[in-house]
């Protein structure tokens, strides 16, 4: 039985007079056990996604299934055994960290005491503040008591909206090693979430664009799948290196990438022709190197 | 934009053609013991007037009963031998009851009854030569020192619960779906039922406090006294509170946000409870339209109950009916708002 199963999912919400296809036929497997990653940017329909498998939504066509139950046959039944985080912090922001806690045992008919041992390690981390409003934390210590509240009824699956969106880098990366221990305990993990370095961190992801599908693989499936050999430019003059290269007839592809351009050519590229038509150009400093292909370039190029 | 723009121009027109102070067409009864000349020229002064709707030939016992009902304001008593005792002694009296639960309402009956009364002995000047005198004699019915807080008292209390009650807990659902909490709460194995009880309970136990605090504060500050059973009061009372927490929890499962819910708990509840209830405007003095939309109003049979059962002391008979409808409405928002609930988030 496969932790989370969807076949052809379509949503489409009516916004005024005009229709917005959120999902587009959307189809995949999550293996139980599997710490899955639905990677996409904003608006590319992860959130909808989620709440359609979490039984909030209702999909207009296709149908999926939660630990092997129906998502509107037996919302009931999915309702009970599977940890929901949303994107935006939804507890209560006037009850304290305790509070909260025991409120949604209370609300799964569980004790804190009975499933301690799971969100223990996450727990410590808040505990010193466990008699502070939940409004009051910060965005880190939000996100660990809502994964603690999510996760106190010990669900067979977890869903994560988003959880680092918003949080600080160092947050980031603890947030995750908690993931990958929970992982450890049994527990299949969704997460959505817009960074691309996040999706390494996967067993194996999802790009998700525009509501359809791109890829689903591991993250070294999706890289390997990037055949082209990929350049990193630098110059003094980045915005212009970036209209220059788009000029060029042998340059495929070509996106700022942080500190640098990275390029694809069509043909086997001559570096110091190139090195020379740039500085005829008036660029000076270059810096290029041949680099690994990551996540964010295979997305970009299958973006096109 | 309907309510921005509506409501001044169907609160104008209300106030202005439905609503008034004025008595027209109250219904008064006529015990007339001696039935002679005098008496009827009388009756038939009373009759002409546009402003009673006369009941004659009541027999006493049927008077006690229909003060006590409500269907009538104010009685007007002929002694026995009216005619002889103005002929002999040259002065009669004739006794005027009236229903002072609601003072204003009494005062206006018993002086419009009075001036007909004075008037209608010039009719009787062939009949006798002056001077010649009709006394009448008023009598307030269950509030003789013609106290306003025996009216106010219940309409108050059927305000405050209606805003304690209503209003919060209108906005109570609402709340959880604004902040997100509701879509959390909805993937967990809590059924609709749960959820709308859980709400309710808290405004309960605060209404409860409410009651308790108007009812002390009436007898103890303001001398208005419970003359019906307090158990009984008290049960009738959280009664309203149940189907005025139903009303609010259903306003919270149709409304979008918590704004829209103030609006439709403010206009929708607030007023009608103050111009529909009784309280400050007579319901028999309104148009027909308009006293059929008072039968939907909560607040109306709440009222005429803690009228009836704290200031005339009356029991569970005189008014099971409107217990019955409070009842009614209560398991129709109760059951209505279980079903409006949305288990999903569209």
């Amino acid at each position: 039985m496969k932790a989370v199963s969807a076949n052809s999912i379509k949503k489409i919400f009516n916004v005024e007079k005009s229709t917005v296809t959120a999902l587009q036929g959307l189809s995949f497997d999550v293996e139980q056990g599997e710490l899955f990653g639905v990677i996409g940017p904003d608006g590319a329909g992860k959130t909808t996604l989620f709440r359609i498998l979490t039984t909030l939504m209702l999909a207009q066509e296709g149908s999926a299934q939660v630990d092997g139950f129906d998502v509107v046959k037996d919302f009931k039944e999915i309702r009970k055994r599977i940890g929901y985080m949303p994107g935006r912090f939804s507890l209560y922001q006037d009850l304290t960290v305790e509070e909260n806690l025991s409120f949604f045992a209370t609300l799964f008919n569980t004790s804190i005491s009975a499933n301690y041992d799971l969100v223990k390690d996450i727990y410590e981390h808040i505990e010193p503040f466990k008699y502070r409003r939940a409004g009051a934390l910060s965005g880190g210590m939000k996100q660990k008591l809502a994964l603690c509240c999510a996760l106190i009824h010990r669900p067979t699956v977890l869903f994560l909206d988003e959880p680092t969106t918003g949080v600080d880098a160092v947050s980031r990366q603890e947030f995750w090693e908690l993931l990958k221990n929970l992982q450890k305990q049994g527990i299949t993990i969704l997460v959505s979430t817009p960074y691309m370095d996040e999706a390494s961190l996967c067993n194996r992801v999802a790009l998700l664009q525009e509501g359809k599908l791109l890829d689903i693989d591991s993250p070294e499936g999706i890289i390997k799948k990037f055949k082209k050999p990929l350049w990193a430019i630098r110059s003094t003059k980045m915005f212009r290196l970036l209209q220059d290269l788009k000029k060029m007839d042998n340059v495929e592809s070509c996106f700022p990438f942080g500190q640098e351009h990275h390029v694809t050519f069509k043909e086997v590229l001559n570096i110091s022709s190139l090195e020379k038509e740039l500085t005829a150009l008036g660029h000076r400093d270059l810096k290029m190197n041949q680099i690994q292909a990551t996540i964010e370039d295979s997305f970009m190029e299958l973006m096109k | 934009m309907f309510i921005l723009f509506g409501m001044p121009i169907v609160q104008i027109l209300i106030f202005g053609f439905a609503l008034t102070n004025e008595v027209k067409d109250s219904r008064i009864a006529i015990l007339d013991e001696s039935k002679d000349e005098a008496s009827e020229a009388i009756i038939h002064r009373l009759e002409s007037s546009l402003y009673f709707d006369i009941e004659k030939n009541i027999t006493q016992p049927q008077l006690v009963d229909a003060f006590r009902e409500g269907t009538i304001k104010l009685a007007v008593v002929f002694p026995q031998k009216f005619s002889e005792q103005l002929e002999h002694t040259n002065a009669a009296s004739i006794q005027l009851i009236a229903d002072a639960t609601d003072p204003n309402v009494a005062t206006t009956l018993v002086n419009y009854a009075s001036a007909i009364i004075y008037d209608s002995q010039n009719d009787l000047k062939g009949f006798k030569e002056l001077p010649f005198k009709i006394n009448t004699e008023m009598r307030m019915l269950y509030n003789p020192q013609m106290k306003g807080s025996y009216n106010f008292v219940p309409g108050v209390m059927a305000m405050v619960l209606m805003l304690v009650c209503a209003m919060m807990t209108s906005i109570s659902i609402v709340k959880e779906k604004e902040m997100g909490t509701m879509e959390i709460i909805l993937v967990s194995p809590i059924v609709p039922m749960r959820v709308i009880i859980a709400k309710m309970v808290p405004y309960f136990i605060l209404s409860a406090v409410n009651i308790a605090s108007i009812l002390l504060l009436s007898v103890f500050v303001l001398d208005v006294p419970i003359h019906g059973s307090l158990l009984f009061l008290i049960s009738e009372c959280l009664l309203f509170t149940l189907t005025v927490l139903a009303l609010g929890l259903f306003i919270s499962t149709i409304s979008g946000s918590q704004q829209v819910a103030m609006l439709i708990s403010l206009m929708g509840l607030f007023l009608p409870t103050i111009m529909f209830s009784g309280f400050m405007f007579p319901i028999e003095n309104m148009p027909v339209p308009l006293q059929v939309i008072s039968n939907v109003v909560p607040a109306k049979w709440f009222y005429y109950i803690v009228k009836n059962v704290m200031i005339k002391g009356l029991g569970f008979q005189f008014v099971w009916k409107e217990t019955l409808v409070l009842s009614g409405m209560m398991l129709f928002l109760m059951a209505v708002s279980i079903k409006k609930f949305k288990v999903r988030l569209e």
